[in-house]
């Protein structure tokens, strides 16, 4: 019953912001209004900050039936960027990433639970080096509307944290470094 | 013992570069094979492809030097007693060892160089990256390190054995000429 008034409420959010109905959205891959961000502890000192460059999906949204939502992502391992040659080779060796042999991750939303007004849980299936397995991602609506060159965009923000070794990703970096955390962004074309 | 070459033996410079290098390629094979291996809390972690790197530039510049040398001061004469066969499958493999050192210290090059990172020279000074950005460059540079380096080896193994088969077998000049020794039956200097 909260679930839905949530819902509700968030939906009438939209409407007075001037929201439409239900519908696909391609990811702005070409203007670069999205990036999938990661971020892992080095020796539990500081952090590494790191990209996928090369990721396109599409979603469905519509805000007045949030839940009704789903998001579909494919991603380039080989795209891995720290802005360090040596270690982006690394990363994409069979230490971690294993490109050659699994070459693109992908994330399929299987399920939206709102937690509040514009949050949300979203449960979906990740495969990552040829492991798939249910993630949840803390996501966050973050606004739609026009924009200026005659077009429709909504965009989301994300996070979830992933046990490397959950995905087959062994290589010892340390107690401190066991876990990578996701920092994702999206912004969507109206298609 | 001149330092140029001359018609029956090499010179000093042409025997050093030769030795010294030789060595080098040994070394540098062997702590490229073992720093790659290395995993992340080796205390040669980070100094081995340091001085791998480093070693390699000294092993570069010598190699032009050596190449320049090569056309300055052409190598003497195969040996009348050594077969077409012989002298052309010795030729093959110096010129191919040649090459490959060539294209291996390029390709160390432009791996470190790939994300337009220079490489260090001992910290002294930073040799700076001409060519990055290139598609997946560092993994195809190092592909081609890597199997070029291999070669190389094959490739001086089988020099290696065809001079010792001269030296021990045919009881030539072929080795001592090299080292610097007296010459077997030489009417060079008189003697």
């Amino acid at each position: 019953m909260k679930k839905l008034m949530v819902a509700a409420t968030l939906g009438g959010l939209m409407m007075a912001g001037g929201l439409a109905q239900a519908a696909d959205y391609q990811i702005d891959k070409q203007g670069q209004h999205a990036s999938v961000n990661f971020k892992i502890s080095h020796l539990g000192y500081s952090w590494i900050y790191g990209r996928f460059n090369d990721f396109d999906g599409t979603f469905s949204w519509d805000a007045s039936k949030p839940e009704a939502s789903s998001v579909n992502v494919t991603l380039s391992t080989a795209s891995v960027d720290t802005n360090h040659a040596e270690r982006d080779k690394h990363i994409r060796s069979a230490d971690f990433l294993n490109v050659e042999e699994h070459g693109t991750a992908t994330f399929a939303s299987t399920g939206i639970e709102m937690t509040g007004e514009n949050t949300a849980k979203v449960t979906g299936d990740l495969t990552l080096n040829g492991v798939t397995k249910p993630v949840v991602l803390d996501a966050r609506f973050i606004g739609e509307g026009d924009d200026p060159w005659g077009g429709y965009r909504a965009g989301f923000d994300a996070t979830t944290t992933l046990k490397l070794a959950d995905f087959g990703i062994t290589y010892n970096l340390g107690p401190a470094s066991e876990t990578v955390d996701l920092i994702i962004t999206v912004e969507g074309i109206r298609q | 013992m001149q330092w140029r070459n001359s018609k029956d033996r090499f010179g000093w410079l042409a025997t050093s570069l030769h030795w010294v290098m030789s060595v080098m390629v040994v070394g540098l094979a062997a702590v490229g094979l073992w720093m790659t291996s290395l995993n992340y809390y080796s205390p040669w972690y980070t100094s081995a492809p340091f001085w791998h790197k480093s070693v390699g530039l000294v092993f570069a510049a010598l190699l032009l030097v050596r190449l320049l040398w090569r056309w300055l001061s052409p190598a003497p004469a195969a040996l009348p007693t050594h077969s077409r066969v012989e002298r052309m499958a010795a030729g093959t493999a110096q010129w191919l060892m040649y090459a490959a050192m060539l294209i291996i210290v390029i390709s160390g090059y432009l791996i470190s160089t790939a994300k337009g990172s220079g490489v260090s020279l001992f910290g002294w000074f930073d040799v700076p990256a001409l060519i990055s950005g290139l598609p997946e460059q560092a993994d195809r540079a190092g592909a081609v390190h890597y199997w070029l380096a291999l070669g190389l080896l094959g490739l001086a193994g089988l020099h290696a054995l065809g001079a010792l088969k001269h030296h021990l077998i045919d009881k030539d000049n072929t080795l001592r000429r090299m080292l610097g020794m007296r010459l077997r039956n030489s009417t060079e200097n008189g003697k």
